[in-house]
């Protein structure tokens, strides 16, 4: 569902994806991880087809994120980092405003929200204006946003940053749902949740992939915690 | 619903749901009526908007600078310009979209200028042609000093610099075609060069369609200034949408 090859891009002298690839069959949910700086976002804004690659290109659900941009952000569910969002409109007029550009209108408008609004349990801010939720509403509403067409491939960047634990655990209950029927990219700091949700793992570094394995056999290999593995890998690299 | 009528849409209610149209319009509908009154519209015993349309230049300078420079410096501030540009849209329908909304909201500022219209045509008996083209021309020149605007906006992620840039830009091209400006560069300039600069004024094109005749030349020289900013905004942006 996407293929990625060889993506590069810089800003001025700074690398940030240098020759990124790797591919992501429907049914899996893919844990990106690395330090701060590594260039998850970079990658992620690249294949939401946000930002230009310098070179190499991507392909989701068959269509070049190079040629076709707008066909492929339209089987795209993304989520950006800190969920932005208009912040003086309601969570209902906001996520109507969603539906009308993505084209979703009349009756199967009504549809997607009746089925978004309890997954995402918004139900209690629905008339409430955005910059008045709090940071885990914010972050819901967000998804809420990326999941309205019900889109094959998601990309979501850190969805659970600032949630509380029982948020976190509805967020993974609901991508573990979620992930038979799409390919999903997930971005994090929080190595239990790639074990809780993840069927893949690529950690990278300065633009770099360094591994590209499961939780499970990354755990077997190294005989330590997830934790670890990742300190071992990414400061024996980068040094 | 097309996308790009979504974003405008969007973008019309965005003024309503926060103060800022109401401010604008209560200082806007002030100040259009004091500089009229000021002008000495009863003592030129004249049934015509001349003194209206007179001062709308100089007050455009202004307001409209401060209606275009948070069209994109505020949604790449808040990051909001990487929700909008990841759904299924170009940049160019959401160019167009936020600043043809800006454009109707304008447009709605000066229908609401509609009792001076209608003073005149109590007090006297007008060239109703006359008004109708002034207002066309009014509108177009607000559509430029957007256009301009809408450029900086995309430009500049602070809406103070994106506002104090526009205001300069807008201000040349009307004091360019000001009579003393004119007089000023033809004691140095060849008269060519004058004139050429006299044509890419505002204030000339301005002034001829207030004479009541909607030539081509002062059309399409809008028309092009209108299209030609926004195209280079829209180039703008994309090249800096994600710094």
């Amino acid at each position: 569902m996407i293929e990625v090859k060889e993506l590069r891009r810089s800003f001025g002298p700074i690398v940030a994806v240098d020759g990124i690839s790797f591919d992501v069959e429907k049914g899996d949910v893919l844990g990106f991880l690395g330090p701060n700086g590594a260039g998850k976002t970079t990658v992620m804004r690249i294949l939401a087809c946000f930002l230009a690659p310098d070179s190499g290109t991507a392909t989701i659900c068959g269509y070049d994120i190079l040629r076709s941009p707008v066909q492929v952000r339209r089987s795209l569910g993304y989520l950006a980092e800190n969920a932005p969002a208009y912040n003086e409109m309601t969570v209902g007029a906001f996520l109507k405003f969603v539906c009308d550009v993505r084209r979703i209108t009349g009756k199967k408008r009504k549809q997607s929200l009746d089925r978004i609004v309890p997954m995402c349990a918004i139900e209690s801010v629905y008339h409430q204006t955005i910059e008045t939720l709090s940071k885990g509403y914010q972050r819901r509403v967000g998804l809420a946003q990326a999941l309205i067409h019900d889109p094959d491939v998601l990309i979501l960047d850190e969805p659970t940053d600032g949630l509380d634990p029982n948020q976190k655990h509805e967020v993974r209950k609901l991508i573990n749902e979620m992930a038979s029927d799409k390919g999903i990219i997930v971005s994090t700091h929080i190595l239990e949740e790639v074990e809780a949700v993840c069927s893949r793992t690529i950690i990278i570094s300065r633009g770099r992939i360094l591994v590209d394995s499961t939780p499970e056999k990354l755990k077997q290999k190294y005989h330590c915690s997830l934790d670890e593995v990742f300190r071992k890998i990414t400061r024996a690299k980068v040094a | 619903m097309h996308s790009f009528l979504a974003v405008f849409k969007r973008e019309l209610k965005s003024y309503f749901t926060t103060p800022l149209a109401y401010v604008f319009l209560v200082i806007f509908l002030f100040f259009s009526g004091y500089l009229t009154f000021k002008q000495g519209f009863y003592e030129m015993r004249q049934a015509d908007m001349r003194a209206f349309f007179l001062n709308l230049p100089l007050l455009f300078v202004f307001m409209v600078p401060a209606t275009a420079m948070r069209l994109w410096a505020e949604e790449r501030k808040i990051g909001s310009i990487e929700l909008l540009l990841t759904l299924p849209i170009t940049v160019t329908q959401a160019v167009l979209g936020k600043f043809l909304a800006a454009w109707l909201f304008l447009a709605i500022a000066l229908a609401l200028t509609f009792p001076m219209a209608i003073t005149v045509c109590y007090l006297g008996d007008p060239d109703v042609g006359l008004i109708i083209t002034g207002y066309i021309g009014s509108l177009l020149m607000a559509g430029g000093f957007l256009a301009i605007g809408c450029f900086f906006s995309a430009a500049s992620k602070s809406q103070v610099i994106s506002f104090v840039l526009s205001v300069v830009a807008c201000a040349v091209l009307v004091f360019a075609g000001m009579p003393t400006t004119l007089n000023y560069l033809s004691t140095f300039l060849p008269a060519g060069l004058v004139s050429a600069i006299e044509s890419m004024s505002f204030q000339t094109h301005f002034e001829s369609i207030q004479k009541g005749v909607l030539e081509f030349k002062d059309l399409s020289y809008f028309v092009l200034l209108i299209v030609g900013w926004v195209a280079a905004g829209s180039i703008v942006l994309n090249e800096r949408k994600a710094g």
